[in-house]
């Protein structure tokens, strides 16, 4: 018994090795002092210098965090309803729709919402990449949200209606509170999605249009340089905060799949 | 906002599509109608400059089954797309390999830790998947220690040396890497509620860990396999990113194909056809996993099978 435990952890901490080494060297070179990700030279903090004078880098990151700020605002709110639609109500045409896209490949969705845009000659852009992640975001909210509702009393918002509330007073003074964890865990959810999005971003952005992760691509199209390892370790500790506030705002975030 | 008036057999109606009405709205615009308009765009004529010719040519209906005739008739798509299936299979077998002892440790662990190494597998998939797939352009780099290393070897051997990054090699691994929270996380939901009786009496009647393994453990378990092959094989099979930024020119897949359809080419309609057939393959394989899954297994009658 004993035995296979120790064979056990060897081959796990071999895979949460395979797991972070990679992420760990981004960081690490980010702070080296050569144009090479080869070697250790020395400490420097010059990428991190150089990235916040890098002009098409701030307006990328600009770009991300606006797009990020509308689609999780929206798709919280849609979200929430979606998660109590599911969770309340036989809704199996919207059980379908918020599913789907986050079962199918990415591209799929990308490309069908490029023709949709350019067929409605709607200009590609901010607003087509926010609309293009709201799609996506509202099925992680409502996932979340329902998941928390499961473990909720509903004869609380069954005793408010019995004692006269109108159904948008139960909601908002009773059943909204006990989800809140829920509703803020799934923004942040959205929120990270969001900022994160590489590939349907590059299908519904356009040509004038950049987000920091087509701007990171495109710099790695071209050479492995520092500076994407600077940008990468800020953007890493960036989302990586956020979820980790998510699942402690909502632990059942961890056992929601 | 406040439905005062309505009587009560009508009200919950009213409040199911107040809540259920807008994100349904939403999605069908966005997702539902999106998708409509690529199958039809599949049976139409690409424009003389890309995108699409006009639906009404000379007031009648232009559609027609050429692109899906091109598809079958120029065997370099099969070709493409059976590489594609080969990737990805390959990418589901190496994340079982690899995602089982991780998921069996944070099933066995004590409920303290169990929160902690679950988040650590969770935490790599929410950083940005371009820096995932960044981190094997510098591990796999020609100056990079692994590949000296590799090269040295292989020149003591008197080999020539082989290039890690940009290749096939460097495509899996990568697709092993970016897929792998998702095998352990179905995995582990399926394990964690195992009965460690089963195992006990079988440790009993005097089998070894090697056969409490395979013939309970696994058995059981494979509900979580399926969901586990679902989740990383569809995915997986659709990838663009990872050939297009770690692959060579024989690494294209059926994602970079679609790419380049809708992108370069502007073959919009053969790009649809290209989508469509990447979508029934998805959904035929996440419906043959819940198949697969309900119905063989993950009753009382597998405990039987493993016994047996």
């Amino acid at each position: 018994m004993r035995k296979r435990s120790a064979g056990l952890w060897v081959a796990a901490a071999a895979g949460y090795a395979f797991l972070y080494v990679p992420l760990f060297i981004v960081i690490v070179y980010s702070f080296n002092n050569s144009r090479l990700n080869a070697e250790w030279v020395g400490f420097t903090l010059d990428w991190y210098d150089k990235l916040f004078h890098n002009q098409d880098m701030l307006a990328a990151a600009g770009n991300s965090l606006l797009i990020a700020l509308t689609a999780s605002a929206v798709s919280t709110v849609l979200g929430t309803m979606a998660g109590v639609a599911l969770y309340r109500y036989k809704a199996r045409l919207l059980q379908i729709l918020v599913l789907a896209p986050i079962a199918i490949p990415e591209i799929l969705m990308g490309v069908s919402l490029l023709i949709f845009f350019v067929m409605l000659n709607f200009t590609l852009g901010l607003i087509s990449v926010a609309l293009a992640h709201i799609t996506f975001c509202i099925g992680f909210v409502a996932i979340v949200v329902r998941a928390r509702l499961t473990g909720m009393d509903e004869t609380l918002t069954e005793a408010a209606r019995d004692c006269g509330a109108s159904p948008w007073n139960a909601f908002r003074y009773i059943t909204l509170p006990l989800i809140m964890p829920g509703v803020i865990a799934g923004a942040l959810m959205a929120f990270t999605l969001s900022i994160d999005d590489f590939v349907i971003t590059f299908f519904t952005a356009g040509a004038g249009t950049v987000t920091l992760p087509l701007q990171i691509y495109s710099m790695i199209k071209i050479a492995v340089t520092p500076e994407v390892n600077a940008v990468s370790s800020l953007l890493m500790l960036l989302t990586l905060a956020l979820i980790i506030i998510a699942s402690k705002v909502s632990p059942s975030l961890l056992r929601s799949d | 906002m406040k439905p005062k008036s309505i009587s009560a057999a009508t009200r919950p109606r009213v409040g199911k599509w107040l809540v259920t009405g807008p994100p349904l709205a939403y999605l069908l615009l966005f997702f539902a109608i999106p998708s409509l308009i690529m199958v039809l765009a599949s049976f139409r004529t690409p424009g003389e400059f890309g995108g699409l010719a006009p639906l009404f040519e000379e007031g009648r209906l232009d559609l027609n089954l050429d692109s899906y005739v091109r598809f079958f008739s120029e065997s370099i798509y099969a070709q493409i797309f059976a590489k594609s299936v080969w990737y990805a299979l390959a990418t589901t077998l190496f994340c079982l390999a690899l995602a089982y002892p991780l998921a069996a440790l944070i099933a066995k662990s004590g409920r303290r830790y169990r929160d902690l190494l679950l988040l650590l597998v969770i935490l790599p998939f929410w950083s940005n998947f371009l820096i995932r797939v960044y981190a094997w352009m510098i591990i796999l780099g020609p100056n990079a220690a692994l590949a000296r290393t590799v090269n040295g070897v292989l020149a003591w051997f008197g080999h020539e040396p082989v290039p890690l990054l940009f290749s096939s090699f460097a495509v899996l691994v990568c697709l092993v890497y970016v897929h792998l929270p998702f095998m352990v996380l179905p995995l582990y939901a399926n394990l964690e509620k195992h009965d460690q009786a089963l195992l006990d009496a079988a440790q009993d009647l005097g089998a070894n860990a090697w056969q409490r393994f395979w013939r309970i453990t696994f058995p059981l378990s494979l509900p979580g396999v399926y969901a586990g092959a679902a989740l990383v094989f569809i995915p997986a099979l659709g990838i663009f990113a990872i050939p297009d930024i770690l692959g060579g020119p024989e690494d294209s897949l059926i994602g970079n194909v679609i790419k380049q359809q809708f992108l370069e080419t502007r073959d919009w309609p053969f790009g649809s056809v290209l989508s469509i057939v990447l979508t029934i393959a998805a959904l035929f394989l996440a419906v043959l996993a819940a198949w697969v899954a309900r119905g063989n297994l993950g009753t009382p009658s597998s405990v039987k099978a493993a016994r047996a």
